[in-house]
């Protein structure tokens, strides 16, 4: 051990002292030499005669030497640098074509290592907490509907104490609203958004205080002073990250709130539970019969004990809700528990579960580019393999053997193909730090996306795999030629097999693009419906901020009319001012009105429907533009005191009284009876991409009934610039409203499509950039295929053919080229697309309109790359081509 | 192609190894020599029996101090040239020795297998 140790250090050393070791072994042979020579010569032998046996006695001196630097170093190795060295010349001659390479071997490599990063992000990492793959969430259901997915308290606290493979249970309230929090104090006003979590979320994830502690069982009374754990973000940004806040006092709501604890940085609630839904603060959600009774308010988190499969958790813990459901059906007299129907998935699934189609569509884009970069860049070196042909054949012919001369060529590819993953990393590095900075994204993990160990080493992968895979042919090739033959040759050295190599290869090219093209194209198309689809409303000039009263200082119903009067009535005489409204829940926005309302209609129908309730006042549909189908919107007229009143969409119309006019009917909502006054539209609240369920509209004076409120104003000309006169108007009516957050509605359009924007562009470079890929391979295979056929040009032109046909011909064969690519590639795309049908909206798989202007667009770019090639073969001059035979 | 390293045996036609334990054997015996003394020493004791290429045997020698069992230094030689004169190190003391045992044992062993003692 000792020994190969010293050994090892010893032939390392030594190629260090290549040249150091060669003097010194070269002076040791002389003094060999000299010292057999003298002997022989003191024997009698004249000098030169003595010298000469010497040397033949020692043995060749140079062949010594050569073994001698094998024996001492890394003999693989050193030849592996010599042929370094050479390919470094060698591309250092064709600089252009090096440079070239390495510019889309960079980009390729670029754009895989970033999506890789991606991936790695949202789905290889584990999320950051202790054994995550332990961690199950538990729904209550599949709906999509937040309410049944949630679970009641009691619940919970049955499942925590009877569940055999639960190790843990914790869980948090969903139904917290963006700035749903007043922060008071010496600073400015804010908004806030704080989420409740049960005692245990914390330890069970097994995220650490940075600073200060869990909650304890006394501040997770039901009646406990009120305490709260900070967001390490909002710490900073808020607190100035200062160490002694613990223990300190923050005026939430107008209640003095104890900081008892600060997160870790690393931990990042919203990425994780609630993307594009910031958490400032976190208050502890009491498991009490009161919260009981609030129905289904928890997301359960369950961790497994370290000895129970995940597979076998499930009928256990659907077994014990059984059990316990049918115990004790009632949570106290008269009032039954809710329907519990556990559904356990990995937490990690939940997390980025729906993302995983979008990520795989991603990462087989770029698979698909790197191929197309790898074909490109093989083209160039067999190209360049040609012209090099005379080279590689007088090498072998001086005793280079084949694998020599592989190698020498898979050598010059890594060396490439390192270089553009160098390259690469550069751009992946700022590409995620740009997609990991797109904060309200709404996609979760993607904040912790960076250039990691294992994106480096994907990048290497990557490299090493594109650098072989482009080698392999014009290693073949190189290693193919037989040199006599080469060598005779005396002018071109082309052979018709790699001319062949070189057309399936562009044809190759061709099929990829046209599969990310077609899907480019598909995507494209869906994004352009989904933007056509009329959400219902009209965006364009109106801008919206978060207006709700305090309750502590606007406690009656009645004072929180005035107050909303009070602000309406200062906004509307702002001028530029067209029309102003009230909303809980705005179109696309943060805080949808989860809450489904079982509904019946009292007369003309017996029908029942489960509807969302929108708490809106009189001026809100006209500013929205949303279009009153029948009847009439709210007016004033509608006081909190007259008849009860209720607008229905189109859905929840049709759903309560089919084929009958609603108008004038009653229906009963939570006990009340509310008369139809008229009808609307139906209006994308959740997504654009979704169909619109039963909603209804009531007015907001009237229930009193809303979590957050929405001013919505819209204007004559862009709003932007009247935002500075609308927040002192609504300084003059509530000078402790914080007016900062003003959001238009057009933002709220773009970040519902924001994801498949993304998308769509991301492909749409990837496309493009694997056309222009083709297309040079194309044009470079069709003036190559020229600048060898110069002499028969010149003949055929001699011979009276005209530049035009000669020109037509050239374009011909690029159209074979581009019509075979074609042939096989639509189809191949076609099929491709079944891959991404959950992702296209509003266009079949098999969209004629894309296919045809896919093939356009190939026909098109192949007609461009074939034109100048044959624009110059029209251009020959027979008689300078015929004299260079 | 990468020429695979220069076997020895293959130049000599000398046991694989054996050239080694000579090596180690005479500077045990000698002292420090330089490379052409080695090489005369060899042949002088072996009487001419094992012509070593007297080339191979630098070969040898750079694997040797290599290893480390043997170290080289420059010095003056007879006709005041320099030459690089090498000697056993303690390491290569100890190899030498684990080599006579191992060589004792297979000459023995090949011994009784040329020439099998009659059984009586």
């Amino acid at each position: 051990m000792l020994t190969m140790l010293r050994m090892l250090t010893a032939r390392i050393r030594a190629i260090f002292r290549h040249d150091a070791d060669d003097r010194e072994f070269k002076e040791e042979l002389e003094a060999h030499v000299a010292m057999l020579a003298g002997d022989k010569m003191r024997g009698g032998m004249p000098a030169e005669l003595a010298y000469r046996e010497a040397r033949l006695e020692l043995g060749g001196i140079a062949e010594l030497q050569d073994a001698h630097r094998d024996v001492r170093g890394f003999p693989r190795l050193e030849s592996l640098w010599r042929d370094g060295r050479y390919a470094l010349r060698m591309m250092r001659r064709d600089l252009a074509v090096t440079v070239f390479a390495v510019l889309i071997i960079g980009i390729g490599a670029g754009a895989s290592t970033t999506v890789f990063g991606v991936v790695s992000a949202l789905w290889l990492r584990p999320l950051p907490f202790d054994n995550p793959e332990r961690l199950v969430w538990i729904a209550n259901g599949a709906s999509r509907n937040l309410s049944n997915q949630t679970v009641q308290v009691g619940h919970a606290v049955d499942l925590r104490e009877r569940s055999q493979s639960l190790a843990g249970l914790a869980a948090f309230s969903p139904f917290y609203g963006i700035g749903d929090i007043r922060l008071t104090g010496s600073h400015e006003a804010e908004r806030v958004t704080g989420v409740p979590v049960t005692q245990d979320f914390f330890p069970l994830l097994g995220v650490k205080p940075w600073l200060g502690r869990y909650f304890n069982t006394g501040e997770c009374r039901q009646d406990a002073p009120r305490s709260a754990i900070l967001s390490h973000a909002f710490w900073r940004r808020r607190l100035g990250a200062r160490a002694g806040v613990i223990g300190d006092s923050l005026i939430l709501d107008g209640i003095s709130t104890t900081i008892i604890g600060v997160l870790p940085p690393e931990f990042d609630f919203s990425g994780t539970f609630s993307p594009g839904r910031p958490a400032d603060l976190f208050l502890p959600f009491p498991l009490s019969p009161e919260n009981n009774r609030k129905g289904n308010t928890l997301a359960l988190i369950g961790r497994l004990r370290p000895e129970v499969e995940p597979m076998a958790a499930v009928p256990e813990i659907e077994a014990v809700v059984e059990r316990f459901s049918k115990e004790a059906p009632d949570i106290e007299p008269g009032r039954r528990r809710n329907n519990f129907r556990p559904l356990l998935s990995p937490l990690q699934d939940r997390v980025s579960g729906r993302f995983h189609g979008t990520l795989a569509l991603l990462a087989a884009a770029a698979g698909l580019l790197m191929l197309l970069v790898s074909a490109n860049i093989s083209s160039l070196m067999l190209a360049r393999a040609s012209v090099r042909h005379r080279e590689l054949a007088l090498r072998m012919a001086l005793g280079a053997s084949r694998g020599r001369l592989i190698r020498q060529v898979l050598v010059e590819g890594l060396i490439l193909s390192c270089g553009g993953a160098a390259m690469g990393l550069a751009l992946a590095f700022l590409a995620i730090r740009f997609l990991a900075s797109l904060g309200s994204a709404g996609i979760p993990m993607l904040h912790a996306a960076r250039v990691d160990g294992p994106a480096m080493a994907f990048s290497a992968l990557a490299a090493v795999l594109t650098g072989i895979g482009f080698s392999v042919l014009p290693a073949l090739q190189a290693s193919a030629s037989n040199p006599q033959e080469a060598l005779k040759e005396t002018g071109r050295g082309v052979t018709g097999a790699g001319s062949f190599m070189r057309r399936a290869i562009v044809v190759f090219e061709i099929v990829l693009v046209c599969v990310l093209l077609s899907g480019a194209g598909l995507l494209t198309r869906s994004l352009l419906r989904v933007l056509n689809v009329d959400p219902g409303f009209t965006s364009s000039n109106v801008i919206t901020l978060r207006v709700d009263p305090l309750r502590e200082r606007h406690s009656t119903r009645e004072a929180r009319n005035a107050y909303f009067d009070a602000i309406l009535q200062q906004v509307r005489a702002v001028p530029g001012v067209e029309a102003l409204g009230l909303t809980d829940a705005l179109p696309l926005g943060d805080n949808f009105g989860w809450r489904g309302w079982t509904i019946s209609a009292i007369d003309g129908s017996t029908s029942r429907a489960n509807a969302l309730a929108r708490m809106i006042d009189a001026g809100y549909l006209s500013s929205m533009r949303i279009a009153l189908k029948a009847g009439r919107g709210f007016t004033p007229d509608d006081r909190p005191v007259s008849e009860r009143v209720v607008i229905v969409n189109e859905v929840l119309a049709r759903t309560l009284w089919p084929g009958v006019d609603p108008l004038g009917r009653l229906l009963e909502a939570s006990g009340r009876q509310y008369r139809v006054v008229g009808v609307v539209d139906d209006v994308h609240y959740f997504d654009l991409e979704r169909d619109t369920g039963p909603e209804m509209y009531m007015l907001l004076q009237q229930t009193g009934d809303y979590q957050t409120v929405d001013l919505v104003v819209r204007s004559a000309v862009p709003p932007e610039p009247l935002t500075p006169a609308i927040r002192q108007a609504l300084k003059r009516a509530d000078p402790t409203l914080p007016a900062v957050e003003f959001r238009t509605m057009d933002q709220l359009l773009d970040r519902s499509v924001f994801l498949r924007r993304l998308i769509v562009l991301l492909l749409a470079g990837f496309a493009g950039f694997g056309l222009i890929l083709a297309s040079l391979g194309l044009y470079a295979v069709i003036s190559y295929s020229v600048s060898q056929r110069t002499g028969e040009i010149g003949i055929r032109m001699a011979l009276g053919a005209s530049p035009l046909a000669m020109q037509g011909t050239i374009l011909a064969q690029t159209m074979t080229l581009a019509a075979v690519g074609l042939a096989i590639g639509l189809p191949a795309a076609w099929m491709a697309s079944k891959a991404i049908r959950h992702m296209l909206f509003g266009v079949a798989g098999s969209d004629p309109l894309t296919f045809a202007a896919v093939a356009a667009v190939v026909a098109i770019v192949a007609a461009l790359g074939g034109y100048i090639p044959a624009r110059r073969a029209s251009r020959i001059d027979p008689l300078l081509a015929l004299r260079s035979e | 192609m990468p020429r695979e390293e220069p076997d020895s045996s293959q130049r000599s036609g000398i046991l694989r190894g054996t050239l080694d334990l000579m090596v180690l054997k005479t500077l045990a015996q000698m002292g420090p020599l330089h490379g052409y003394g080695l090489a005369l020493r060899i042949e002088q004791l072996s009487e001419n029996a094992l012509r070593v290429n007297q080339g191979t045997i630098y070969l040898c020698l750079v694997r040797l101090v290599q290893k480390g069992w043997i170290t080289a230094t420059w010095g003056p030689s007879d006709n005041n040239r320099r030459a690089k004169f090498y000697a056993l190190s303690k390491a290569g003391r100890k190899q030498l020795k684990i080599e006579e045992d191992n060589w004792e044992r297979i000459a023995g062993a090949m011994a009784h297998i040329m020439r099998p003692v009659p059984e009586s």
